[in-house]
């Protein structure tokens, strides 16, 4: 990876994480989508960078979102969950398949932005 | 290439997030329960509070409320309105999901949640009744204006809850099950006191006696189930007299040929009551209490749950300042006290449930037979919606009696209800139960005690009752049907008026005691009356060995306190096993007793007869008199569902061990052989310890009662472990003074002592929180386990300063 496309992904990552969260705050969850798919169609490196980007944007902020909400509660609720949901009661499980899930939506709507991009790019080449 | 990579990924992610936005099966929508923003995290609740101010239309004044450490909320309004409106509001706070499953359970709307599973449950309470029973409800409760007033202000106030809450803020039942709480109405809270009528007095044997009257005749029928039982100690000692004139000419019962001739076989099963639901309440008066006022304790046994059962509340406003038990979804203090009186419940058991035979002139069903006419049928069609299917629609016909449960043809749901019947049912009568209770929240004196009780009428409940003016009294109380002795012991002919209710006995006239010279007033669900009483009430109620231990602890009891009572509520003294082992124990032959076996009985010899958590006696007595009851009339008396019946009580057994040994009944009728007591008893413990041993191991302390009983509390929703409390341990049991058997027990325990200030102690097996995501879900679980209580804040005005507050909020 090259030294600015490292530096787009940063900012990617960034924009991804922080639009996200506002989308979400008054957009249903999956808003997160259209926001990793937005940006990624706005500008990425490579396919691998945009999954990239998409993935940690969103992982990040649910992340940090849930062990937020976690601490500020003592984890009361976050055994209980993992007990209900996973049959263990540790609280690591909710909070990584929490992350996973929302990363993967991230990253595969950022994939999705570089490709459509990588079309439309393809088709206006064509045209010229 | 490059469109096929954008339409592929892109459709890819689209699936994603449908397959994770909807719910496969039983499994819930991952993506928004998992998202921080909308999903579970959510519903974790802080231990820290701040102090709020909320704005919310719908109250006249601003209202106050105080939430102690326990999370109780304290409520100050300036006038009755405002006073229900926050009931509704701060229950709905606490308890949203609850209050709207259970009223939803009630109204046979359970498919539309969960799909068709729930099909044959919705069918049985819509053919019940249990729509048309709230309906009638609704309307007696809208008759009365202070009904209505704090009908629509709860409504309101529950409303104002849904109102503002966003779908992150749902609690997390609806989250899992992907639905939205929709909007409160009057009818909800008929709904909900329609429910605890079915919980509470749907029994009834009709079915199964009939089948056994066919089976063995009037003879064998009226002595193995007499219609009292030989240990006994009613509700209203014995020896009190009945100061009034009975209603005349009381109903004439028919001549027997009728009952014969009418009765037909039946393909039915049939539903037991649960005989662990019952509840005790006693008082004592001034001459037997330290404090020289009352003390008045009561415990409401339910099948335990979570949510917990009961909601713990103080309403304030000019005309009220009351603490105690709610129920989630009903407006009023259901079990408590205020400065003067204090008040308890337990469940009466009167037979208010009666199945009619019918007979319809054609299949149209438009028209039945009854006194020597046709007469209309009214059809009432009942629409279940079913989650992913569509709705279906059932017609319930109704005749004079009730609704005719299932038709001809038909597969009862809980072989509860013979096939083809009319129910006759208290439920259906228009009534104003929330009256009762808005009288006795404002109750000063035992006589306005006795003017709410007038205006009860299901569940009926035995009312205790105690003042600070040094009165006590308890009264079976509710709208009893008039009857002719045994009637609906057995099923009934529709199409005879003999058959029919005769009116109700007069409010005034339900039993009654005051001030009893024994200094006492106590119940257990045990006999109303000794066979005194002018009219029927029923054959049977509870087994009678937690109110004959309540009653012999309270006659030897002087100068009794708070905590006497309280140790009172946790007596596990097993009092059936004081009457039987006496007579079981001789006549087992312990020489064909294997090793292990015989360490079983020694263990049963030594020990003292109560069921505490680490006794093995307690086990092994348990399980052998289950084993005893099987062996000597499962033979007879269980024909599985060809022939539904049911079996003699264990009083009428351990009466017939005493008094008749060479009995018949103890003959297994399966064998070749002639099995005698001595071979019942003793096969019955070798099959008890067998069972034990493939349970727990070889004879130890594995047997011992609690990790055998292992009581459970679960969640509502059935299978959802993580949120119930699991293999408690507990002392107890069925029958015993501490009724937590394995799935039921104290949903409630108060003790209130009376005086100047009245000063009361409280706890319920879970916490005022429905939020398993809050402090308050489960956080008063062990103070009940082991017995204890906590103070209950009893606040006089919203500036009382105790360190207990630990929140304010203003509704304005």
């Amino acid at each position: 990876m090259r030294q600015d496309g490292c530096l787009t992904t940063m900012i990617q990552i960034i924009l991804i994480a922080i639009l996200s969260l506002l989308a979400q705050l008054v957009l249903p969850w999956w808003s997160l989508a259209v926001v990793a798919f937005l940006v990624c169609l706005w500008r990425s490196p490579s396919a691998g960078q945009a999954f990239f980007a998409g993935f940690y944007g969103v992982a990040l902020i649910w992340l940090a979102y849930a062990v937020m909400l976690h601490v500020r509660t003592d984890g009361i609720f976050t055994g209980r969950m993992g007990e209900l949901l996973f049959k263990t009661s540790s609280p690591i499980l909710p909070g990584l398949v929490t992350a996973i899930v929302g990363g993967l939506v991230g990253g595969l709507a950022g994939l999705s932005g570089y490709f459509v991009r990588q079309a439309a790019q393809n088709q206006i080449m064509t045209r010229s | 290439m490059r469109y096929t990579k954008a339409i592929v990924v892109s459709l890819l992610t689209v699936l994603l997030i449908w397959g994770l936005n909807r719910p496969w099966g039983g499994i819930p929508a991952f993506g928004p329960l998992l998202s921080p923003f909308v999903g579970f995290w959510q519903n974790a609740e802080s231990a820290k509070v701040t102090d709020e101010e909320i704005t919310i239309k719908g109250t006249q004044a601003p209202v106050t409320v105080l939430i102690d450490d326990k999370g109780v909320p304290h409520v100050f309004a300036q006038n009755d309105h405002d006073l229900f409106f926050a009931q509704g509001y701060l229950t709905a706070r606490d308890r949203l999901w609850q209050m709207e499953f259970q009223t939803h359970a009630a109204a046979g709307r359970v498919s539309e949640l969960v799909g068709d599973r729930a099909l044959e449950l919705d069918r049985y309470n819509r053919h019940m009744g249990m729509g048309y029973g709230a309906e009638q409800t609704l309307r007696g409760m809208q008759a009365d204006p202070a009904s209505k007033v704090a009908l629509d202000a709860y409504t309101a106030g529950v409303n104002a809850w849904i109102d503002q809450l966003s779908p992150a803020k749902y609690p997390i039942e609806y989250k899992l099950l992907g639905y939205a709480p929709e909007a409160w109405t009057p009818l909800k809270c008929a709904l909900l006191l329609k429910q605890m009528t079915s919980t509470l007095a749907s029994g009834a044997d009709d079915l199964l006696m009939t089948n056994i009257l066919r089976k063995y005749g009037s003879v064998i029928t009226a002595d193995l189930f007499p219609d009292y039982p030989t240990r006994e100690d009613p509700i209203i000692p014995p020896g009190t007299t009945w100061n009034f004139k009975t209603v005349s000419p009381l109903p004439p019962p028919p001549n027997d040929t009728t009952i014969n001739d009418m009765i037909a076989w039946f393909d039915a099963g049939f539903r037991r009551p649960n005989p662990e639901i019952g509840s005790n309440n006693w008082a004592v008066g001034p001459s037997k209490s330290a404090t020289g006022h009352p003390i008045l304790a009561n415990d409401p046994h339910l099948t335990l749950s979570l949510p917990s059962i009961w909601y713990q509340m103080q309403l304030v406003s000019p005309t009220v300042n009351v603490y105690g038990a709610t129920l989630p979804g009903a407006p009023n203090v259901i079990i408590g006290f205020n400065k003067n009186v204090a008040w308890g419940v337990t469940n009466v058991g009167a037979d208010v449930l009666d199945f009619y035979t019918v007979k319809f002139k054609d299949a149209t069903h438009r028209e039945y037979w009854h006194d020597k006419k046709w007469k209309p049928t009214r059809a009432r069609i009942e629409v279940i919606k079913v989650k992913g299917k569509p709705d279906v629609v059932d017609t319930v016909f109704y005749t004079h009696h009730g609704p005719v449960v299932y038709m001809p043809g038909a597969k009862a749901f809980r072989k509860n209800i013979p096939i083809g019947y009319a129910a006759r049912w208290i439920a259906h009568e228009p009534s104003n139960d929330i009256a009762c209770f808005y009288g006795l929240n404002r109750a000063k004196n035992y006589d306005d005690y006795r003017q709410a009780l007038a205006k009860y009428v299901a569940p009926a409940q035995n009312f205790i009752f105690a003042s600070n003016q040094n009165d006590i009294a308890i009264s079976p109380n509710g709208r009893f049907p008039l009857k002719w002795m045994d009637q609906g012991k057995f099923l009934l002919d529709g199409t005879d008026p003999v058959d029919d209710w005769h009116g109700f006995i007069p409010a005034d006239q339900n039993p009654l005691v005051k001030n009893p010279p024994r200094g006492f007033v106590s119940s257990a669900n045990q006999f109303s009356t000794d066979r005194t009483y002018p009219y029927y009430l029923n054959w049977q109620f509870a087994p009678a060995e937690r109110g004959r231990r309540i009653n012999q602890r309270l006659t030897a009891m002087q100068h009794a306190t708070i905590d006497s009572l309280r140790m009172l509520q946790n007596d596990n003294f097993n009092l059936r096993a004081a009457d039987a082992l006496p007579v079981m124990l001789p006549s087992l032959d312990a020489s064909r007793l294997s090793a292990d076996q015989k360490k079983a009985l020694a263990a049963l010899k030594a020990w003292k007869m109560n069921n505490d958590v680490a006794e093995t006696g307690a086990t092994v007595f348990t399980e052998w008199t289950q084993r005893l009851l099987e062996a000597i009339w499962a033979d007879e008396f269980d024909m599985g569902d060809s022939l539904p019946m049911r079996s003699p009580t264990f009083d009428r057994t351990l009466t017939m061990m005493q008094r008749d040994p060479e009995a018949r009944w103890f003959d297994n009728v399966k064998t070749p052989a002639r099995e005698r007591m001595t071979d019942v008893l003793t096969q019955s413990f070798q099959a008890a310890c067998d069972t034990l041993t493939k349970k727990h191991g070889s004879f130890g302390s594995s047997w011992a009662w609690g990790p055998h009983k292992s009581t459970s509390i679960r969640h509502l929703l059935p299978g959802v472990d993580a949120f119930s409390a699991l293999n408690v341990q507990i002392g107890g049991g069925g029958g015993i003074v501490n009724a937590t058997s394995e799935r039921a027990g104290p949903s409630w325990r108060m003790v209130v002592a009376l005086g100047e200030q009245p000063k009361a102690y409280g706890v319920f097996p879970g916490g005022q929180s429905g939020n398993p995501g809050s402090p308050h879900y489960q956080d008063l679980l062990e103070t009940w386990r082991t017995g204890q209580l906590n103070e209950l804040l009893y606040l006089q005005t919203a500036q009382d300063k105790s360190p207990r507050v630990k929140q304010k909020i203003i509704l304005r």
